[in-house]
């Protein structure tokens, strides 16, 4: 099942992007032959053979190639980079990962444990003020919060860089000043998805655990004598937490797709970075090549938090 | 007849007198229709905005009470201007994603079998898909010259969810006597569905109409920002981009203020679409009423 969305999505994604306005043969074959002195149609010639693409032969044809390509690895050639896509890919990949594995990870653990803790205090206050946070962060897009970060922490304050992912002084590698540099540039990107999102899980935590509380299993532990903490963590927690491990694929997706504003905003060079520069100069390859990867790591995302659920539940765990 | 009509009449009064009695739904439905007469009344009041390179970029003053743009413009004057396309992109963005996950979802629902395989796979595959991305793409397939057309771009990759959702209701509205009587009876499936199950939908849709809104105000800005949009007229997202890319808003520079006012009130009509939704589903949700 994967697989077939995975096709239906690229075939999908393939048949717009062929749909699209604006040739890139003929803008190339116009710079060809106003900068070779060339007639146009020896520049257009000239200009297939350089991009590897020729609007002449049918869609389909060229579908079939490029699924054949996708099988044995090849994604082509970006016509802006003048390189194997999949090379770019491979290289965006990580930042995305990197940034968006992180702040999933960190807003997650921060809103199941301030959504337990909530539940259980049932305080007035905090409440209020879950609410209030919600209320503020939930209606301001996060790349407006990014733009705001940027402000307050790159250029008033002067704390952290905003822009790229490691400064231009060190040399990557597994070094120290590297791995450094590289957490420093990731907080800004980090903090935007972080405060964007952590309220979500805290709400739904909160809502899991308030319903787990008020279970049988939890009064006859109380009453079995075990300690507050014993019952927080393995009879309330457990139980609230095991329904929103199908939302973190959700997320994840969500996360993903906003990453071309949040990447292009910190020129942070992941997935999300390419993907606006390949729609900015009309690189099809490249185009393919990150909604391709895109849509892979979103559905492997979803079939991983299917394993970590039922890991996660003793109920499926037995069959 | 006459006696149904009054009958659905009743019901939207009884629809609004729930949203005031919600604390949340009022503050919500009062931010909204705020918004609604700023893009009503708003062009009707002020006259065309003419540039007056004279006086750019100046602070807020007495005379221009939130300052002026990099063409001399009044900021203030150009954010209600802006309300009206803001709202019109959002509602036709609402209104499409809601009609197409209300088409799919009800008939994948209610025919069941190999329609309903096939129209889920297809729902499936666009929920695959992040959102975001594929609307920068179809923005350049499809050339966005007016609201309506940017409201179309936005609402075609925002009703996988929906669908699907309404069509779960529909599979438990299926089997209520009341359905099952109408089947029996003889009545045409239009019908069922236009007299029968439609009605039911009706509050869970409008929650996610206003949710689909908030997030397609969220994508249009967004899409503005990357400059994918050759919008021309008066938007919200228009002047976050100008701001950004011309003024140097991050800067430190005066015109901060032309970069803060359409976040402020960006950030309070999402807050009324958000209480709103949340109050309207509470109200509506016996469930969730505390």
């Amino acid at each position: 099942m994967p697989l077939v969305t995975i096709l239906f999505a690229i075939v999908a994604m393939f048949i717009v992007i062929q749909n699209m306005p604006g040739d890139p043969v003929e803008t190339l074959a116009a710079e060809i032959s106003r900068t070779e002195n060339l007639e146009m149609e020896l520049a257009y010639a000239k200009a297939k053979s350089v991009l590897n693409y020729d609007p002449d032969v049918p869609v389909v044809q060229r579908l079939i190639g490029y699924l054949g390509g996708i099988l044995r690895g090849n994604l082509g050639d970006s016509l802006a980079y003048r390189k194997p896509v999949l090379s770019l890919v491979l290289g965006a990949l990580p930042w995305t990962l990197l940034v968006l594995s992180v702040s999933l990870t960190l807003s997650f653990t921060v809103g199941v444990v301030a959504g337990l803790f909530i539940a259980w205090k049932r305080k007035r206050w905090m409440n209020a003020l879950l609410n209030l946070w919600q209320s503020i962060f939930g209606s301001v897009p996060d790349y407006i919060i990014a733009y705001l970060l940027i402000f307050l922490f790159a250029v008033t304050l002067g704390w952290l860089p905003a822009r790229g992912p490691y400064s231009a002084t060190v040399t990557p590698g597994f070094n120290l000043a590297f791995i450094g540099s590289v957490m420093r540039h990731a907080i800004l990107p980090v903090l935007a998805y972080f405060l964007t999102t952590v309220a979500n899980w805290t709400i739904g935590m909160r809502a899991n655990a308030l319903g787990s509380l008020g279970e049988d299993y939890v009064a006859y532990a109380r009453a079995r004598g075990l300690s507050q903490r014993r019952i927080l963590i393995h009879y309330v927690g457990r139980n609230s937490i095991l329904p929103m491990i199908t939302s973190l694929a959700i997320s994840f997706g969500f996360m993903f797709g906003g990453s071309p504003l949040i990447e292009n905003l910190f020129l942070y060079p992941g997935v999300g970075y390419y993907l606006n520069q390949a729609i900015a100069r009309r690189d099809y390859p490249l185009m393919q090549g990150m909604y391709f990867i895109m849509i892979v790591v979103v559905v492997l995302s979803g079939v991983l938090a299917e394993k970590l659920y039922t890991v996660l539940n003793p109920r499926l765990r037995e069959r | 007849m006459k006696n149904a009509r009054n009958g659905r009449f009743a019901g939207v009064k009884a629809f609004f007198s729930v949203i005031w009695r919600n604390p949340m739904s009022r503050m919500g439905f009062l931010i909204l229709l705020a918004f609604l007469l700023m893009a009503v009344l708003g062009p009707v009041v002020i006259p065309d905005l003419k540039s007056d390179y004279a006086h750019r970029l100046q602070p807020p003053s007495a005379q221009h009470w939130l300052g002026t743009d990099l063409a001399g413009k009044d900021t203030l004057l150009q954010l209600i201007l802006g309300s009206r396309d803001v709202l019109l992109v959002a509602a036709y963005a609402g209104l499409f994603a809601v009609l197409i996950a209300a088409a799919i979802g009800i008939v994948a629902g209610l025919q069941g079998g190999i329609v309903d395989r096939v129209l889920m796979l297809f729902t499936d595959v666009v929920l695959t898909m992040p959102s975001f991305p594929v609307t920068m793409i179809l923005s350049m397939v499809i050339r966005i010259t007016d609201p309506l057309v940017f409201g179309l771009v936005l609402g075609l990759w925002s009703w996988a969810g929906l669908a699907k959702a309404i069509r779960s209701q529909v599979l438990t509205l299926k089997h209520r006597e009341f359905i099952e009587a109408s089947r029996i009876m003889g009545i045409s499936k239009i019908n069922i569905i236009l007299y029968d199950v439609l009605p039911n939908l009706v509050s869970y849709i409008a929650v996610n109409f206003i949710s689909i809104m908030k997030g397609a105000i969220t994508s249009s800005v967004g899409l503005m920002i990357l400059g994918l949009v050759p919008f021309q007229g008066n938007h919200w997202g228009v002047m976050i981009q100008v701001a950004i890319s011309q003024t140097g808003a991050l800067m430190g520079s005066a015109s901060m203020v032309y970069f803060l006012a359409p976040v402020a009130c960006l950030m309070l009509f999402q807050l009324g679409c958000y209480f709103f939704a949340s109050g309207l589903d509470e109200a509506l949700n016996p469930r969730l009423r505390s």
